[in-house]
């Protein structure tokens, strides 16, 4: 082949030109995925990134039976399954490589994402921003055929001019009044130039809405309280998803022939208010000066993890318009908005 | 002869008796009266199939798992009813033509007018108490509204969305029906002069109304604009308090109750246009004249017919 002679020349530039050729051809043929990637894809090991987390261990389990399951975490992960395989290494070191040299990996998907406004804003962009972009290298480098990012639809914002459900094309606005959320955006936005830039590896960006259940996130977080805060006088509807919804979606996004971002809700939307009545939560309206003023004083001293700035995802709607997932992934929640709800209650087995 | 002092208990005694025999049958006749006639005016206001209409427009929604925008009818029925007040009592609105509208997915264009947004809170009463069967209206409410408490979560309860094209758009597929005033800020806040005049209007409705096939109403709105008279817009004041327009409306400084003009709703008959919804805005404008002339002329038509302002 083409490749093999230009490889014997040992340019980089020739390298690439015949990349470049190589991908045309592919791409005349109509078949942009070889066959032996079809088949990685289907039966390889998935690498799951941030495993130790509630959401990875519930993937973990729900995917160790049928494939080999390699997990990468900086965190110990001592009840494990015995057939999953579990690196205790951080992203951003260059260990992390030999997951996937050994060319088996037919997918990775990424859940470490961290997101913790407390914490250090260098090592929160180090680890969210450069630790994947390390991963995209490898991917790119060993030819992982499919790579799964779990985003979220926070990147979107919460803003008074957002129409009820946002698309896919939507711009992505979060940090324009929440720097916080800059790491997270650019982390989106660097699996969308991926999506372009090698389109040997399927790429699917999910965004789900407000993930609920035993997972520790802000939603679920804040619905666990024994009484809720809210602002006074504002009341958005919300869409929720179960975890396990979730893990549905990212099993869906895991079979050949799917690329591309899909936004991920749940069962219909309901007010905050209705969520909280359903529930049986008491909610503590705040005026909305009190209560941001109130929240930078208990941020100020550490008494609360919860940013000021978040206060706009219970003042103004970020709604997604799933039906692309629904098509295309053939995605459908089986959670009603009760269950969805109630399981940030559910006992924590996992 | 020396009275004997009145026994403290007889005289609780008496008391009792009083407030026995004749304060309390006394109320409990005045606020059954009472009862009566807020039961009485409650179904002269809405009409006696009220709660059959609230039926009908909540199990429209119910049937589709809820409305996402948000729409809830339990709280919508008192707005309604507040609404139904000035429908029926203070501004006796007498509608004509309401067989036209379409079932449907349907674009109602009206001319805006009278400096406080009622006539859209009007046209929403006609089709919810006097249409059939009953209609929810949706208007597309200014974005910054959004941004106010209360205020944010009282449009929304009512069924009414932030004013971005995506929403209308999703609302038409939806088979809703869509309340658009073209005119804008523009038509809302025109002066007492230039009254039943249309301004220009914008070409948005008429692009979504062909992309999702949906027939546009004209809708003539006569006696909004009586309701405040505008004795012009002063420029310096608006610009000094970074408001769109600062109208000198001399009512606003007497407690700011509108004028009891009598309001006349005229439905036209559907119109439906095809093409293509990205054309030229010359292409467009020539069905939006289209539209805006047969408006204008609904309303030189009723004025003509029009005896009094107030009767």
């Amino acid at each position: 082949m083409t490749q093999d002679a230009t490889r014997g020349n040992g340019s980089r530039f020739d390298r690439r030109a015949a990349d470049v050729e190589r991908r045309r051809q592919l791409r005349r043929s109509g078949d942009l995925l070889p066959v032996r990637a079809a088949k990685l894809i289907e039966n390889g090991a998935v690498v799951i990134t941030g495993i130790c987390g509630r959401l990875g261990r519930r993937l973990a389990r729900n995917l160790h039976r049928v494939r080999p399951v390699h997990g990468l975490d900086r965190r110990p992960f001592p009840d494990k399954p015995k057939d999953i395989e579990h690196h205790e290494i951080d992203v951003r070191r260059k260990k992390a490589r030999d997951i996937f040299r050994r060319g088996d990996v037919g997918a990775l998907v990424h859940l470490g994402v961290m997101h913790d406004p407390r914490g250090d804003s260098e090592d929160h962009h180090t680890w969210n921003v450069l630790g994947f972009q390390k991963l995209l290298d490898y991917a790119r480098q060993y030819d992982v055929p499919k790579l799964v990012l779990v985003s979220s639809a926070n990147v979107y914002g919460p803003r008074p001019d957002n129409p009820q459900f946002l698309t896919e094309d939507a711009p992505l606005l979060a940090a324009s009044a929440f720097s916080d959320m800059r790491d997270l955006v650019e982390l989106d936005m660097l699996a969308q130039s991926f999506f372009w830039k090698y389109p040997r590896t399927e790429t699917v960006i999910l965004r789900p809405t407000h993930i609920l259940g035993t997972v520790k996130n802000a939603p679920s977080n804040y619905l666990r309280l024994k009484v809720v805060p809210t602002l006074m006088g504002f009341d958005p509807m919300m869409q929720v998803v179960h975890q396990d919804d979730l893990v549905q979606a990212i099993l869906l996004s895991l079979q050949p022939g799917i690329r591309g971002i899909f936004n991920i809700a749940g069962p219909p939307p309901v007010s905050l208010s209705q969520g909280l009545s359903i529930l049986g939560r008491p909610a503590l309206p705040l005026p909305h000066t009190v209560a941001r003023l109130g929240i930078d004083r208990l941020w100020r001293w550490r008494m609360t993890s919860f940013p000021a700035p978040e206060l706009d995802f219970i003042r103004y709607v970020c709604m997604v318009d799933d039906s692309r997932a629904r098509q295309v992934l053939g995605y459908a929640p089986r959670f009603d908005v009760e269950q969805t709800l109630r399981a940030v209650d559910e006992e924590r087995w996992v | 002869m020396v009275r004997p002092a009145m026994d403290p208990r007889t005289a609780l005694a008496r008391l009792t008796d009083v407030a026995a025999n004749d304060v309390i049958p006394f109320a409990q006749r005045l606020s059954a009266t009472m009862k009566r006639t807020a039961d009485d005016l409650a179904l002269r206001l809405v009409g006696p199939d009220f709660d059959e209409r609230v039926r009908l427009v909540r199990s429209r929604y119910e049937a589709i798992g809820g409305d996402p925008f948000g729409y809830d009818a339990d709280f919508a029925k008192y707005a309604v009813m507040v609404c139904s007040f000035f429908h029926r009592m203070y501004f006796r609105t007498e509608s004509f033509g309401m067989e036209n509208v379409p079932p449907g997915r349907v674009v109602l264009v009206a001319n805006h007018s009278g400096q406080v947004p009622i006539d859209g809170a009007i046209i929403g009463s006609a089709m919810f108490l006097d249409a059939n069967p009953p209609r929810m209206i949706r208007a597309m409410v200014e974005k910054w509204a959004v941004t106010l408490p209360f205020v944010a979560p009282f449009f929304t309860r009512v069924g009414q969305v932030v004013g971005v094209p995506e929403n209308a758009r999703r609302l038409l597929e939806m088979d809703e029906m869509l309340l658009v005033f073209p005119e804008g800020i523009k038509g809302i806040s025109k002066p007492f002069s230039r009254r039943y005049q249309l301004e220009e209007f914008g070409l948005g409705f008429l692009r979504l109304a062909i992309e999702t096939g949906a027939p546009i109403v004209p809708v003539a709105v006569i006696g909004a604009e009586e309701q405040y008279i505008n004795l012009g817009n002063m420029r310096w004041a608006a610009r000094a308090f970074g408001m769109p327009v600062f109208p000198l409306v001399p009512q606003l400084f007497a407690g700011g109750i509108p004028l009891p003009a009598k309001y006349r709703l005229y439905f036209g008959e559907p119109m439906h246009f095809s093409g293509d919804p990205d054309d030229d805005d010359a292409i467009i404008e020539e069905k939006v004249w289209v539209v805006r002339q047969t408006i204008q002329s609904m309303l030189n038509r009723a004025l003509k017919q029009r005896k009094s302002v107030f009767f």
